[in-house]
């Protein structure tokens, strides 16, 4: 497995045509995970535009008491809009989807995933189940209304377009399951000689605790989403009251999948920052397989917690403590981690860049998110905020603080790897400090007005709940500002940023040792693992026998 | 893929590298999702049995148990051909392979055409999803109908998808795609279709013999 390719398929950028289709066609029927990764980021971001410009609308909404601009039916409207797209269209597939396309193969060596054509096809796939979400919004009886969780028995009476949504959902988690059986796949037999599964780099363990998640959950939510277009069109009567059915039924399905896929959108975030603070410390992770290990353990009990969603429903105490106690112990794995990393940090020699600024600032809004959840993991303090605005603020400082930032992270720091661009350093910077400022200022006050009792999902409220209100869409200014500026310093790097050298951050793993983009095929010299993921030894050896004359 | 230029060429050979065991791999997690797929429904017919126990009783004389028996039989001598054909093409024998393949194709449409004639009895007296006899009865007999419904199309589909993939696979067979030297795709659909097959053993008893 030694020697040097030669070739235009190993020495050139993926990002030129090769071959006898061109331009556009050549992207649509390439097989090229890079490629593929990066179809999927444009679409993904363009879906995510929409949803923010939702999420803008609701902030509008709330600013004041009263109703300004839509009405109760519309607001309905606007945040089943904005769950739908955030969670089915972007935060689910997204980090895997687009890094994990680029980056996986790169990172074990390989030129590929395991089935490149079914990769291809898993796009497809979600392009379909995206454009059917799309058309929910025209055709019909208007945009669904039920709030992104589809709750029996509202969702099946309502006369809104739940059916192509709910359709588009299942599509889409089609989509999911097949990208999630190619990663496994990969992982287990694509990996360059020598690499062993605890050589591999810690997001390629993300990857892999979530691709089993993908695997096993999102079938149960498609026979129950499917099963919701049945009870609508033929009235089978499994969720519904009047028939005998019963809508808890539907609430344990849906959340069978449902709560493990938050792991499927924490994970690879969490792996992200896995890969950058190693980087920036300029040292080894610390706990390599206790981080390791425990992404598989978040995954394994992720499984088993689904019914904490569901304490105010009347199921047993039996059951509510159990459920309880099994929340509380995924918290054991996720604080593993961040121990782990801070330690990682503790006396490394920390260079602060921009990937290094959002890891830190993922491990902040992390926290904040996971210790939120345990007060709604807890049975007697989850009665008094559940459908609250406490919610609401958890789930925005674990998706969106979690798995979002993580996905900025992962941004700029792959991004000179991506394009072959450096971006504008400072600028980032500027963006990356909007966008924590804008972040608390906005979803901290919904704590705070979900302990006060605001409940979530209405479009009004009593005056006394005004000015966290306020506040709380002054922020979704302030970080719409950020975001912006951050898109705006990318999408500039990629046609003007300065060329990127092949490994700008000090990176020890295996995408870091070829070109920047890489060529078609990854890699001129098939790589061959001898150490851990993370020697900083063995670079800094290399780069001084480089740099003696 | 026709238009072929060097580099592409370079490439194609390089992506060749065929790996049997990851392919393999592959297909077994597919078939994971599957029974996660009707699992979502079992659990859904478990906990329904325990609620109307009588009623799934009840509703479980008016099935069809001849019927529901052949078909089973149908569709486990269709495992055993499907056996037949992959163990031919491994010894390379292609006309072998060919002619149980096509046999297995035979039965699995023997078996719809026999749930068909199924349906359409219980179709004739209204119990039907979205029938109204099925609309006027008990809850708990509603609930079994539906349930019947919902599973054995399930499965229905999935035959009929295993139909197309043999039907596929047989042409691909006689062309020389697959050959004694390359029978994954053969032996995939016959996992797949022992799938199927094992969905039904779960479903007989279920739903003709509760009584």
């Amino acid at each position: 497995m030694s020697g040097t390719n030669t070739g235009p398929a190993y020495t050139g950028s993926y990002l030129q045509d090769y071959g006898s289709r061109r331009g556009l066609m050549a992207w649509l029927t390439t097989t090229d995970h890079k490629r593929i990764g990066i179809m999927y980021m444009v679409v993904m971001f363009s879906f995510f535009a929409i949803a923010v410009l939702l999420g803008l609308l609701i902030r509008l909404e709330l600013m004041n008491p009263g109703l300004q601009f839509v009405t109760a039916r519309v607001y309905n409207s606007l945040f089943t809009l904005h769950g739908v797209i955030m969670i089915f269209l972007f935060i689910v597939p997204g980090i895997p989807a687009v890094m994990g396309n680029f980056i996986l193969p790169l990172h074990l060596g390989a030129d590929d995933v395991s089935f490149p054509k079914l990769n291809l096809a898993s796009w497809y796939i979600y392009m379909v189940g995206a454009l059917m979400a799309l058309a929910s919004l025209f055709v019909g009886g208007g945009v669904p209304d039920t709030g992104w969780t589809f709750y029996a028995p509202y969702a099946l009476r309502s006369n809104t377009n739940v059916s192509l949504a709910v359709l588009a959902a299942f599509v889409l988690g089609f989509s999911s399951i097949l990208t999630g059986m190619n990663f496994i796949t990969t992982i287990h037999r694509l990996r360059a000689p020598g690499m062993s599964f605890f050589r591999m780099p810690l997001f390629c363990w993300g990857l892999y605790a979530t691709a089993w998640i993908q695997v096993i959950a999102t079938p149960v939510v498609g026979i129950t989403l499917l099963l919701v277009v049945m009870e609508r069109s033929l009235g089978i009567g499994f969720f519904d009251p009047a028939r005998g059915g019963d809508p808890i039924l539907y609430q344990h399905l849906f959340w069978i999948y449902s709560h493990p896929v938050v792991y499927v959108m924490i994970l690879p975030a969490m792996g992200v920052v896995s890969e950058i603070l190693p980087t920036f410390s300029g040292r080894t992770i610390f706990g390599y397989r206790a981080i390791a290990l425990s992404s598989m353990a978040i995954a394994l009990v992720g499984y088993v917690v689904w019914a904490h969603h569901m304490f105010t429903t009347g199921i047993s105490d039996t059951a509510r403590w159990i459920f309880s106690l099994l929340t509380f112990l995924v918290a054991i794995p996720t604080g593993i981690k961040v121990f782990n990393w801070m330690a990682t940090l503790y006396r490394g020699s920390i260079r602060i860049e921009v990937p290094l600024l959002y890891a830190l600032g993922f491990v902040f809004l992390f926290s904040i998110g996971g210790l939120t959840g345990l007060v709604n993991g807890a049975l007697a303090t989850d009665i008094h905020v559940h459908d609250t605005a406490f919610i609401v603020g958890h789930f925005h400082y674990t998706m969106f603080g979690g798995a979002g930032i993580g996905f900025f992270a992962a941004l700029h720091y792959w991004w000179p790897k991506v394009w072959g661009r450096m971006y504008n350093r400072k600028r980032a910077m500027w963006a990356w400090g909007l966008i924590m400022v804008g972040f608390n200022t906005l979803y901290f006050p919904m704590l705070v007005l979900g302990i006060m009792g605001m409940p979530r999902r209405y479009a009004d409220y009593l005056p006394k709940f005004h000015t966290p209100h306020l506040i709380s869409t002054i922020g979704s200014w302030i970080i719409f500002a950020g975001m912006a500026l951050m898109f705006f310093n990318l999408i500039r790097a990629i046609k003007h940023g300065a060329k990127a050298p092949d490994n700008p951050w000090g990176g020890t793993t295996l995408e870091w040792q070829t070109t920047s983009p890489p060529p078609q095929l990854n890699f001129a010299t098939p790589p061959v693992v001898t150490t851990g993921p993370y020697d900083h030894t063995a670079l800094r050896a290399a780069a001084a026998r480089e740099a003696r004359p | 893929m026709s238009a072929v230029s060097k580099p592409m060429e370079a490439q194609a050979a390089h992506h060749e590298h065929r790996d049997d065991e990851g392919s393999k791999t592959g297909m077994w997690l597919f078939l994971f999702t599957e029974v996660l797929l009707f699992g979502g429904l079992f659990i859904i017919y478990a906990v329904y049995r325990h609620r109307f126990g009588t009623e799934f009783h009840e509703a479980a004389h008016e099935l069809n148990k001849v019927m529901g028996v052949t078909n089973t039989f149908v569709l486990l001598t269709s495992s055993l051909t499907m056996v037949l054909s992959v163990g031919a093409l491994q010894r390379r024998q292609v006309a072998a392979s060919l002619r149980w393949l096509w046999v297995t194709f035979g039965l699995a449409c023997c078996f719809l055409v026999i749930k068909f004639f199924e349906w359409s009895a219980k179709h004739h007296h209204g119990i039907w999803p979205g029938g109204e006899h099925l609309h006027s009865m008990p809850s708990g007999e509603g609930l079994f109908y539906n349930l019947y419904f919902m599973m054995t199309g399930l499965h229905g589909i999935h035959v009929l998808i295993g139909m197309v993939v043999m039907a596929v696979v047989a042409a691909r067979i006689s062309s020389g795609h697959i050959n004694g030297d390359r029978f994954g795709a053969l032996e995939y659909t016959g996992l797949y279709w022992h799938l199927v097959d094992l969905v039904w053993i779960f479903l007989l008893p279920l739903f003709y013999l509760t009584n």
